[in-house]
């Protein structure tokens, strides 16, 4: 859990406080923070004059809103045809295998959150995956494991 | 104009008209779930389907606006197909324990499924792969999503007819449900009772949280004496639940049946409606003298009327910096509570520890009220159980009572006399119109100056309403009003009611006095009354209740004996000590959420 | 039936002098532009294929002045990544394509749709909008383009949807009509046009619409961007003209062994081997936003549709019955036909299912989750039964 502070209203300065500007103030958030509290959310909806409820509602539409408490990076392995057909599942496994953790779980260091995701659109580099809105492409075991490693490392 | 034809009968009907209006002007039926009278269009459900020639797929009648030479069928074999899918899916969704659910033959689906799913279900069960939960955390309702068919006419309620959103649609896909801020209790949101979106639900997803049974249990206990009140705008609309058509009034067969029922005592929130415009307008004028006067600036204007739980509520989370405006009167059910367990059980030599005192209101906000720890002066729960109208007519079926043939009945004395000021306290504005009867004549001696005493400015069903009324040939001790011009202001719906509190957090309401209530049209459109509902059964409803106002000998609650009494006898005078022990309260600000 | 083989083309990535053609473009009437385009024969490249100039004609007839040009830039259709290619690439043409729609729309405002998960080009794209916008400036044209950004909703891709995301809402497509021409983004007249097609807009514009509808076919103008992937020696990004049979395409891109080719991506139609000689990739025969996956005899197109069915259930927006209910009874229905707990039969009550999401659904998304289930279990019902 972290602490809200003053990022909402920072972000409601940069954005405004029309209803267009709910998507990159929850953007601007996870971008920080990798997911939504509640708190945050509650202070959107001050901020905003629109119901929690409401933003609520419309972050759990998108998948990379996340409402549940994620690691500070997250992983999104595409699970979508070409990629499931190139090796999605071993890339996984070998995931699982590294960070001790199943898909939709987090590290107990909340480093890493593992997620399956839909097509990314790297299918002619499959199999791929997001950290956070980095994309990595043509993965294979060896290559997974140095990717971490050097998210591990920073 | 727009000319087109459905099912080869040739119609013509303003632009902007729906297929599915203009239909029905043909009486031809288009069936329909998510579609509501009250409510924005959604086009989501996909049962009203139509066969429109040339289009590429079939159209949402509900959500198609007429074009020029349209040709329209609704009942092809392509559209019979299509709409036995839809409710199909919908029943593979939907928990279909029909026999034992509450909405058990008041079911828009289940209707549907009786016309065009009957037999063998052509789809697998989806109901075990949801998770789906069963909310009973609020008093006043339950919230059941396994009976839930995502039409969103809850959301669009909440979010439309009462600007609260406590309630929005939540996750996508096969995930899609209807949620709380991150579904938390309903109980703990920001949810005001007000049981707007059950009235609207077309299945059981929503319904009022019952307490029947503990009635029964009650009324059949010898030990207990049952003391049973009556809202004002139970009695025009009961019959709606009982065959009867929307505006009926049937308060002395109510009156007969509740004595059948078992009851020990039938008495009347009326009552307590007009001792709240004894005790409320003495407050407003008591401010008016404190502020105009005394120069006293802690005085807040506009002064709020809080005989609505579900207003009450929605200023408490929303508006919470006003609650010093709102008048610190308890809402005339718990009024009647509070004396039913003090002066009642005085006068008829009752232990208040066995009495058990129930009321029967057109409100579910009403339930959780009853609930609030404020609510307690008598020293024991004040109301013990609140059951809606409908509740009251499933009791009057229970029974095997012959509704329609009853004899008219009377209230039982002391606390059962009212006057149709009281009455009126059902409709929006009643409560406004009735304060002024009173006020007026305290400040100046003489009736209100409208005709008839039908302050005719603060009736109708326009969302928010103003008057004003020149203060003239004030009695001496009144000197202070002389020439003053009264300024009030009526919100019904609590998006309405959220137009008025934008001004008045502007500093721009130049009102002295607000009556708001939280439902359509005030307590006839109550989130407990028959449903179906619409403008058109309530203003029926409205109707019924001004010609019962007109009907009563006694208009003004200043001039019911019963009131007369209880303040000789009893309170000594408005805002008397003893009157702020029992029938008077406070707030509490609440989250945001 | 006339079809034109395959023939590489490069209109979409080629450099231009951007600030040549907008000028050449400005100089142009609103009516000129459009005729232009009309005469092209430009259909949209997102998937839908609506007449780009017909769109453009519509919105600009409309009288509020304050109109919007909207790129759709949500580019989530499973086997679509040419957009991002285009984006990486050439941007500043994307850009102009915008300025041009607007120029003939009578549009001053663009926006483009950014999906999120192509949010790590946002940097760049923002360097390069810059410099466009110092361009038009410079030209003395007054356009402005403003970026929204998804976050991961595939329905978002359709106009209406994306139009709720833009305004912060849940992506819930609306009811229509009224259509993004009359009532758009903010409810104002909008003219959405695909990243490609945006391009492709400007190209004609330089080109002239008489060379471009030489390429392709009578209902297929031009030419299109391909996504090939799948099992494929040659996976990528190709600019290929229109008109072209599966089995043209087979014989460039497959492996050998192709057994299948998925045209259009998820919502789009599986070719079987029997039909690649007579199926022309085009609106006369199987369209397609540009997605191309070609399968070989290793692949169970059980596992294919499962993989779809199990996509859509996810991505519907959930607004609708047919779709959100209809996609998890196809989903829940193959699986259990698969492990033998219903009839095979059953199959027949699906597909009568998947024709009325076709028919009943609010939007696309739902109308067409019944193409690819339709012709992979007519074509390969026995990989779905065992």
């Amino acid at each position: 859990m972290y602490q809200v502070g003053n990022l909402v209203k920072e972000l409601t300065e940069k954005h405004g406080r029309a209803r267009d500007s709910l998507m990159p103030v929850l953007q601007g958030i996870v971008a920080k923070h990798s997911y939504l509290t509640d708190e945050a959310m509650v202070e959107v909806a001050k901020e905003l004059d629109i119901s929690a409820a409401e933003v609520y509602g419309t972050a759990s539409f998108y998948t990379f809103l996340d409402t549940k408490e994620r690691g500070k990076y997250v992983i999104r392995v595409c699970k979508t045809i070409t990629c499931a057909m190139k090796g999605k599942s071993e890339i996984l496994e070998v995931l699982e295998d590294m960070l001790k953790i199943k898909v939709g779980e987090t590290t107990s260091d909340k480093l890493f959150t593992l997620m399956e995701t839909n097509c990314i659109g790297w299918c002619h580099k499959a199999p791929a995956m997001l950290i956070n809105e980095m994309p990595f492409t043509e993965l294979t075991p060896e290559r997974v494991v140095e990717i971490i490693k050097s998210y591990m490392k920073k | 104009m727009i000319n087109l034809t459905i099912n080869d009968q040739k119609i013509r009907v303003p632009a902007g008209t729906t297929v599915l209006e203009a239909a029905k002007k043909l009486n031809i039926n288009i069936p329909t779930l998510c579609n509501h009278s009250d409510l924005c269009v959604a086009g989501n459900c996909r049962v009203c389907l139509v066969e429109l020639t040339g289009a590429r797929t079939l159209i949402a009648a509900c959500a198609m606006p007429v074009s020029e030479g349209m040709d329209i069928h609704t009942n092809t074999l392509k559209v019979r197909n299509a709409r036995k899918h839809v409710v199909e899916l919908l029943l593979s969704e939907h928990r279909s324990d029909c026999t034992k659910c509450y909405k058990n033959q008041k079911c828009e689906l289940q209707a549907l499924a009786n016309e065009f799913a009957f037999g063998d279900t052509i789809f697998l069960d989806l109901v075990e792969d949801h998770p789906y939960t069963i909310d009973r955390s609020s008093p006043s309702f339950i919230k059941d999503d396994s009976k839930c068919i995502r039409c969103q006419r809850c959301v669009r309620t909440c979010a439309e007819l009462q600007y609260i959103s406590a309630i929005a649609v939540a996750n996508k896909g096969a995930h899609q449900k209807i949620s709380s801020f991150h579904d938390r209790p309903m109980s703990h949101v920001i949810c005001t009772n007000c049981g707007q979106c059950v009235n609207r639900c077309p299945t059981g997803a929503l319904v009022e949280k019952t307490y029947i049974d503990h009635v029964w249990d009650a009324i059949y206990d010898p030990d207990k004496h049952v003391v049973v009140q009556t809202a004002p705008a139970v009695r025009v609309a009961l019959g709606e639940d009982l065959g009867y058509d929307p505006g009926e009034r049937v308060t002395g067969k109510m009156v007969t049946a509740l004595k059948q029922l078992g009851f020990d005592s039938v008495l009347d929130t009326d009552f307590s409606a007009d001792l709240t415009i004894m005790e409320e307008g003495t407050e407003l004028l008591f401010r008016l003298k404190k502020a105009l006067v005394d120069g006293d600036t802690s005085i807040k204007f506009p002064m709020f009327t809080s005989c609505s739980p579900g207003w009450i509520k929605f200023i408490e989370h929303k508006y919470p910096e006003f609650l010093p405006n709102l008048s610190t009167c308890k809402s005339p059910q718990q009024m009647f509570g509070a004396l039913a367990k003090t002066f009642y059980a005085q006068k008829k030599k009752l232990d208040p520890a066995k009495m058990v005192s129930v009321s029967i209101m057109p409100c579910t906000a009403k339930k959780f009220e009853a609930d609030r720890p404020e609510m307690r002066a008598s020293g024991f729960k004040d109301i013990d159980y609140v059951l809606t109208t409908r509740e009251l007519a499933i009791m009057i079926k229970q029974a095997g009572i012959d509704f329609r043939n009853l004899e008219p009945g009377h209230y039982d004395s002391i606390m059962g006399e009212s006057t149709g000021a009281g009455v009126i306290f059902g409709a929006t504005g009643g409560v406004m119109e009735a304060a002024l009867r009173t006020a007026y004549e305290i400040v100046t001696g003489r009736e209100v100056p409208f005709q008839n005493l039908n302050i005719v400015p603060v009736r109708g069903m326009e969302g928010v309403k103003e008057a004003s009324i020149k203060i003239e040939g004030c009695t001496s001790e009144w000197k202070f009003l002389e020439g003053v011009e009264l300024k009030v202001a009526i919100a019904h719906g609590l998006t309405n009611a959220n137009e008025i509190m934008r001004l008045v957090r502007q500093g721009k309401a130049p009102y002295h006095f607000v009556e708001i209530m939280a439902c359509p049209g005030g307590c006839i459109g109550g989130g407990g009354q028959p449903i179906p509902t619409s403008m058109e059964i309530r203003k029926n409803r409205m109707k019924a209740i001004y010609s019962e106002d007109e009907h009563m000998v006694l208009r003004k609650s200043h001039e019911n004996p019963d009131v007369i009494a209880i303040y000789s006898e009893f309170l000594g005078k408005p805002n008397s000590h003893k009157s702020h022990e029992l029938l008077h309260t406070h707030y509490v600000e609440r989250e945001s959420y | 039936m006339r079809h034109k083989g395959l023939n590489k083309v490069d209109l979409i990535f080629e450099k231009v002098d951007l600030r040549e053609v907008l000028t050449k473009a400005f100089r142009m009437s609103s009516e000129e532009i459009i005729q232009e385009i009309l005469e092209s024969g430009l259909k949209g490249r997102g998937g839908a294929g609506f007449p780009t100039g017909l769109k453009w004609k519509y919105t600009a007839a409309e009288k509020d002045p304050d109109k919007y040009v909207v790129c759709n830039a949500d580019e989530g259709e499973p086997g679509t990544f040419k957009d991002r290619e285009i984006l990486d690439k050439v941007a500043g043409k994307m850009y102009g394509g915008m300025a041009i729609a607007g120029h003939a729309i009578g549009a001053k405002k663009g926006i483009v749709y950014l999906r999120g998960e192509y949010r790590f080009l946002l940097p760049q794209l923002m360097r390069e909008l810059e410099s466009f916008h110092a361009m038009i400036a410079e030209i003395g044209y007054d356009f402005h383009i403003n970026y929204a950004l998804g976050s991961g909703a595939y329905i978002c891709g359709e106009e209406s949807a994306l139009f709720e995301s833009i305004e912060g809402f849940r992506g819930e497509p609306r009811n229509k009509p009224p259509y993004p021409t009359t009532s758009g983004v903010y409810g104002k007249p909008t003219s959405i046009n695909n990243v490609e097609t945006l391009v492709t807009v400007l190209m004609i514009i330089r080109e002239g619409a008489g060379v471009y509808n030489q390429l392709g076919t009578k209902d297929s103008r031009g030419s299109k961007v391909f996504s090939v992937s799948g099992d494929t020696p040659t996976p990528g990004i190709f600019e290929l003209e229109l008109g072209m049979t599966v089995q043209e395409f087979v014989n460039e891109f497959g492996d050998g062994d192709t057994k299948a080719v998925q045209v259009g991506g998820a919502s789009g139609f599986c070719v079987p081997r029997k039909r690649f000689t007579d199926t022309i990739i085009g609106f006369e025969g199987v369209p397609t936003g540009g997605s191309m996956k070609l399968f070989n005899s290793s692949r169970s197109m059980y596992n294919v549709l499962r993989n779809y069915l199990d996509f859509f259930a996810e991505e519907s927006c959930g607004q609708c019955t047919p779709c959100r209910v209809g996609c998890q009874q196809l989903l829940k229905g193959v699986e259990k036909v698969k492990k033998g707990e219903v009839q095979s039969s059953y199959l027949n009550e699906l597909v009568k299912l998947a024709e009325t999401m076709k028919i009943a659904s609010k939007c696309g998304l739902g109308q067409s989750v019944g193409n690819a289930f339709r012709t992979i279990v007519e074509n390969f019902k026995e990989e779905i039964i065992y």
